[in-house]
């Protein structure tokens, strides 16, 4: 099932070689498996992302080990040297082994 | 090279290449339960054993009191060189599994700097811990007020 993802490039114009914030969003509930089910009074299962990958044309920059204490709808915000007009792809891994991607378009003026 | 040696050269790379991607890889994060464990053990699993320094050099940024302890948001940034600095890792000391998360930097990320957003279960310190090239680990950590508990 794909999920909901978001990724912003902060300033939104920026030249070659410039530093820029990349800001993503994904939707997800990041279950911890510690907390009870209100109506049936069951523990509801642990589903949390646990690994994000961040490939900029192709090459691994950065990978994020994740737990279930990070909250629902994981926000992440790193930096990012645009050096060259390629693809930003952005994968998340839960730990029931669905993959959700999510590429953007880096493009120095 | 004859025939005879080139088949058998290619039949044993081919399959070292199909089982390598099924052997396991024990990464800390691939576990599927939480476990409860204390502060200092979840320490020694990031550090190795070695013993973090408090540093002016962590600059982390999180709120003196949080409202909800399901959403606090953290902002860690790390006066030093990209070059310099491999990992940043967020710990809350209280929680269930103090662990919270990992970035793994490299050069291309340009500025030391990770923002997340985390859960707390009550009021405790927030641990910001940076892996430095030479192996060493320097820490800011800030104790942070929590009004309404997240961890359930």
């Amino acid at each position: 099932m794909a999920r909901t993802a978001l990724i912003k490039l902060r300033p939104r114009r920026y030249k070659k070689g410039d530093i820029i914030r990349v800001d993503s969003v994904i939707m997800h509930p990041m279950h911890t498996g510690l907390v009870k089910d209100k109506k049936t009074g069951k523990i509801i299962p642990p589903h949390y992302i646990n690994k994000v990958e961040v490939y900029y044309g192709g090459e691994l920059i950065t990978s994020i080990d994740v737990n279930a204490s990070v909250s629902a709808n994981p926000f992440f915000s790193f930096y990012l040297v645009a050096d060259k007009k390629a693809p930003l792809k952005i994968v998340w891994k839960d730990n029931k082994g669905e993959v959700t991607e999510k590429t953007v378009k880096i493009k120095p003026h | 090279m004859n025939r005879r040696k080139f088949l058998k050269v290619s039949a044993v790379a081919g399959t070292v290449v199909a089982i390598s991607p099924s052997l396991p890889v024990p990464t800390f994060s691939a576990k599927a339960a939480l476990k409860k464990r204390s502060f200092e053990e979840a320490l020694k699993e990031i550090t190795k054993g070695k013993k973090p320094v408090e540093s002016k050099k962590v600059k982390l940024i999180a709120p003196s009191i949080a409202e909800n302890g399901a959403v606090v948001p953290v902002k860690v940034e790390i006066v030093e060189p990209i070059h310099n600095v491999k990992a940043i890792h967020i710990m809350a000391d209280k929680n269930f599994d103090p662990w919270s998360c990992s970035i793994h930097l490299s050069e291309k990320n340009g500025k030391p700097y990770f923002a997340t957003r985390i859960r707390l279960a009550k009021t405790m310190n927030v641990y910001a811990i940076a892996e430095l090239k030479d192996g060493s680990f320097i820490m800011a950590k800030k104790h942070v007020k929590v009004t309404i508990g997240g961890c359930g």
